[in-house]
């Protein structure tokens, strides 16, 4: 093993179909019309010295030193930003450029430090490997002159001098080793999107600057880490290279946080990660990352984390340290025990979206095959599981349309309730690249988010009042019947007409239009008519969207709204269009496919189906049962009533993610045995009476499948910390439970995969190994995955559309409680924290704040950095005020990545009409100003405290 | 199961159907908590049912009382 290095073609790639050959070297090559020289040459084996360019950016034609001869040409023309021509005769390498390449480079070292043995960068730094290049010997200008190099010059201060910036937690910026290439401020333009840095000054004034001349960390960077990838030299450097050195090998790996599925590098010393670099072959991000797959791992050595099992008969009592033999015949014994005395459906489990598929496919394997029940649900519930309702009746497949590459070809992009920039930070930056090359955007959420006030990107905004998704989609469904704006070709050869005439009638109901619906919505009906036009004639037209369509009472329906829109308009079935599930975690399409809904096997086909059954009953070797089992939702309800008494959760805080906290606890504290399989004890193991400790994704193989169904490798780059990967751990416990599962390594739980699923008929490991990755589906139709689904026609057959009445939520605001709450994410922060509270990410995002207009704030006498109490029908908690018009006036709203505001214990019980996904997003609320926390967080964490004791070690004989 | 949520739950789906109108609103009721409730969930509001069926929308109604007859008596 070595570490893999990728070619730096030096620019970026050209898309023309038009070929052209010249001649480089003596060498006959031929590349796309479009191609600079510099990466014809290196397209030919041949590199030409440089600096400036590098291929994640355009050329720049700066540093001087990547100079050519051409034949018939005057002087020496910058190779990375001359373009090939047919018939081009080019040298590299003459005594005139070798000259002329020297005398640049002993320019830049007479003002650069000269540490390199106790540098960074040694050994991985580009401007040592070009004077190595060129031949440079010597430096005849010395050093002493004016520099940028020395705090001190003759015992005075040096003015051009600034000393290391180590604000940001994860790199350094030392400005003393900076060539001012600008590869940095390229990378945060042109590759992030966020254009935090500049370079100020002039000539020998010019510096690098995070905003105006601030820290890294005051400025706007996001920390994405695409400057440090750039930087050629030890100027931008991960401190982890820094602390530990250069890494000697590396393996391609997929991240774990969200549902991008970015890959990258883990660059390794023996078994300690030296850094994580996005890989430029990963499909999904394609060289890119955002703060938290580039820097925020540490969580997986942090010391809270458990290795050891543990037990206790009680939740009050401590928890004692066992063996896994112990731990895993305590809890068979115990979910035995339930089933013998509640019966056989009383107990169930909950795979992670967290966890590879292989890993969510045991957990449910378990449950069907080995619990002989169905009561298997996952953490999709509260997030997805609309939109694999509503997709599958309108299109006939649970999963998004297109893949990341396609918003290249995207010419208005709608987003409604997703913050890309936030929560989906790789995709959001691709996407702006797109709209800086002039796609237009629409945005429809309450809150004004990072993505409408993105740097260069103009976006239509409809802030609608949060619970009214299904009014405006159908209000924009109105505008394109009634206006004419139908594509009516595609509807006729695609879907059912007369189904289409039933629902092109409903939405052309006056009661349903923009102008009648406003008084509802909020959204100016001008606006909303923009949109729909823009949307249905402005060329390719892609939906994606994100929690804040699915996590209402109305999720299915909107989902279903969206999917009539993109038929309608023939936004369906090519490059460039489609409707965009952005998926929350990293393995939640995954953790859909691979069965884990109550109601469906592998594939998402319907438990009663007996030729399915059939099929997993011979390959399993047992009975399986044919009805539907709980879904989350329902297994508390069923614990509180005494049916639901024994639980296995895998990978999942339902405690601090689910809704009702205090439902939450009152269900988990009526159960007689939860299992909690975690990094951490979570909230959830509070109320645990058997905790299994996981392993993270860099200790075990498997995969993840992202959200545009591609399904990558997840490679083990070290021994499970906790000692068995989480896949061994599910085995360990089904033993104990007497039922058996074999298997030595996670390639061959795929294997079975592919023999009981259709769509994943062609995954093999050896599959992607050879084609890097692929999306399904993979089979005998489409051995090398399907990147853009239903081009010939929809998976179900003909498109279906169906009404989408609107319906009030129940969860209304009145006199008590004015104010309606929705919830978020923030880009440093993931989910309920689990991983990066325990990492520096910490330092951009220490707490959970209320969002808060500042009208409504007035009214309650509330100023920024507050204390105030947010009280629900649920629930009450208390966190700190920050006043803002990102919010409308009536709309407040927090994140919920922090265990002690408790956001949870404010929302509702109310749920999807169709899959009991949760409705977080809209909680009447009130806000009052307060000095502190509440009793029931006081309470909690005194429980939290108390529950979290483990008991010492006796002494050894 | 508390029969007043499994109400709230069942009126929610038709709710939905509704504006399908009858005749594709019963159907589909009836298609939606058959393959999506647990038999402890049916059994409990079709005891419902039985006693009267308080608060349930027609449709509803309808529709739960021809997926009862539907299924084979419970074990």
């Amino acid at each position: 093993m070595s570490l893999i290095e990728e070619i730096d073609f030096g620019t970026p790639r050209s898309k023309s179909a038009t070929m052209v050959t010249l001649t480089i070297d003596g060498k006959e090559v031929t590349v796309p019309e479009g191609t600079s020289i510099m990466r014809a040459a290196m397209d030919a084996g041949h590199q030409i010295p440089k600096l400036c360019a590098t291929d994640m950016v355009d050329a720049f034609g700066s540093c001087r030193l990547c100079l050519v001869e051409i034949e018939g040409r005057a002087g020496t023309p910058a190779s990375c930003t001359t373009p090939v021509m047919s018939g081009l005769v080019v040298h590299t390498q003459t005594e005139r450029l070798k000259t002329l390449r020297k005398g640049v480079m002993e320019l830049y070292i007479s003002d650069h430090p000269l540490d390199c043995l106790t540098c960074g960068a040694n050994g991985d730094c580009e401007l040592q490997d070009m004077a190595g290049a060129v031949g440079l010997r010597d430096v005849r200008y010395g050093y002493e002159g004016e520099n940028h190099v020395f705090a001190k010059s003759n015992g005075e201060a040096n003015d051009a001098w600034m000393p290391k910036d180590e604000s940001n937690p994860y790199f350094t910026y030392d400005p003393s080793k900076c060539i001012v290439c600008s590869r940095c401020v390229r990378a945060c333009e042109e590759v992030q999107g966020t254009f935090a840095l500049t370079i100020s000054g002039r000539g020998f004034d010019s510096r690098v600057s995070p905003g105006m001349s601030e820290s890294f960390l005051g400025s706007e960077c996001v920390s994405c880490g695409a400057c440090v990838q750039a930087c050629p030299t030890a100027t931008l450097t991960e401190k982890s290279v820094i602390e530990i050195g250069q890494p000697e090998h590396s393996v391609v790996t997929t991240c774990a946080y969200c549902g991008v599925g970015c890959a990258f590098k883990a660059e390794m010393r023996g078994e300690e990660v030296v850094r994580m670099v996005p890989y430029k072959d990963g499909k999904a991000n394609r060289g890119h990352s955002c703060v938290k797959g580039r820097f925020a791992w540490g969580y997986t050595n942090h010391k809270e984390r458990i290795l050891r099992p543990m037990i206790r008969e009680r939740i009050e009592d401590p928890w004692r340290e066992v063996s896994w033999d112990e731990a895993f015949s305590f809890a068979a014994t115990k979910m035995r025990g339930i089933q013998k005395k509640y019966g056989r459906d009383a107990i169930g489990g909950i795979t992670s979206s967290r966890c590879t598929n292989e890993e969510t496919y045991l957990v449910q394997k378990l449950i069907r095959a080995g619990f002989g029940n169905n009561n298997v649900d996952t953490c999709a519930r509260v997030c997805h599981s609309p939109t694999g309702y509503g997709l599958s009746q309108t299109f006939g497949t649970s999963a998004g349309t297109q893949d990341f590459d396609s918003v290249e070809n995207t010419d208005v992009a709608m987003i409604i309730g997703a913050n890309p920039a936030s929560a989906h930070p790789v995709f959001a930056s691709r996407l702006k690249k797109r709209l800086r090359q002039g796609a237009k955007l629409i945005v429809i959420d309450p809150r004004r988010t990072e993505m409408v006030e993105s740097p260069h990107v103009k976006a239509l905004h409809l802030p609608l009042m949060p619970g009214t998704n299904v009014a405006v989609v159908t209000a924009l469904a109105h505008v394109i019947v009634t206006e004419g704006l139908v594509n009516e070709a595609f509807v006729r050869e695609r879907c059912d007409w007369s189904e289409f005439e039933e629902w092109a009638a409903f939405v052309a109901q006056p009661r349903n239009s923009p102008e009648a619906t406003a008084i509802l919505t909020g959204v100016d009906p001008k606006d909303l008519r923009e949109a729909a036009r823009i949307y249905a004639t402005g060329g390719n037209g892609a939906i994606y969207y994100g929690l804040g369509v699915t996590e209402h009472s109305q999720g299915s329906t909107t989902v279903i709204a969206i999917a009539n829109l993109a038929m309608a308009t023939g936004n369906i079935g090519r490059p460039g269009v489609g409707v965009n599930p952005l998926r929350g975690q990293n393995n939640v399409q995954g953790s859909c496919d691979m069965g884990s809904f109550p109601h469906e096997l592998p594939g998402y086909r319907h438990i009663s189906g007996d030729a399915v059954r059939d099929q997993f009953e011979a390959l399993w070797n047992v009975k399986l049962n044919p009805e539907p089992g709980l879904r989350i939702p329902n297994m508390f309800d069923a614990a509180i009533e005494g049916t639901f008494m024994g639980i296995y959760v895998q990978g999942e805080d339902i405690l601090q993610s689910d809704p009702n906290t205090k439902h939450v606890v009152a269900a988990l504290s009526a159960m007689e045995c939860v299992i909690v399989h975690d990094l951490f004890l979570n909230e959830t193991a509070n109320y645990a009476h058997v905790f299994l400790p996981g392993s993270s994704f860099l200790e075990k193989d498997g995969t993840f499948t992202n959200a545009e169904r591609r399904i990558q490798r997840v490679r083990k780059v070290m021994t499970p910390k906790n000692g068995l990967a989480d896949w061994e751990v599910t085995i360990g416990l089904a033993k104990a439970m007497g039922f058996d599962m074999h298997y030595s390594h996670p390639s061959e739980i795929m294997d079975e995969i592919a023999a009981l699923t259709p769509t994943f008929a062609g995954v093999s490991y050896a599959r992607l190994d050879e084609l890097g990755s692929v999306q399904w589906p993979c089979n005998e139709k489409a051995p090398e995955g399907t990147p853009v689904m239903h081009i010939d026609g929809f998976v179900r057959g003909k498109g279906k559309f169906v009404v989408t009445e609107y319906v009030a939520t129940d969860e209304r605001t009145g006199p008590r409680f004015p104010l309606l709450l929705t919830t978020g994410r923030i880009l440093s922060q993931y989910n309920v924290g689990a991983q990066t509270r325990r990492t520096e990410n910490v330092v951009w995002h220490a707490e959970d704040r209320l969002e808060i207009h500042p009208h409504d704030a007035e009214q309650r006498g509330v100023r920024d950095g507050d204390w105030v109490r947010l009280q629900s029908r649920a629930g009450e908690t208390t966190l700190r005020a920050e006043i803002t018009d990102r919010v409308a006036p009536g709309v407040v709203y927090t994140t919920f990545h922090h265990p002690d505001t408790q956001a949870n214990v404010i929302t509702t019980d109310f749920s999807d009409w169709a899959t009991n996904c949760p409705e977080y997003k809209v909680t009447a609320v009130q806000i009052s100003p307060s000095n502190g926390p509440s009793d029931w967080q006081k309470s909690y964490d005194a429980q939290a405290r108390h529950s979290r004791r483990i008991a010492p070690a006796e002494a050894a004989e | 199961m508390s029969p007043d949520r499994l109400i709230y739950m069942a009126n929610q789906i038709g709710t939905f159907f509704r504006s399908q109108g009858h005749d594709k609103a019963v159907p589909g009721i009836t298609e939606h908590i058959k393959k999506f409730w647990d038999p402890r969930m049916k059994r409990a509001i079709f005891a419902h049912l039985d006693a009267g069926g308080a608060g349930l929308e027609p449709n509803v109604r309808e529709a739960l009382t021809s997926l009862k007859q539907s299924l084979p008596a419970t074990p």
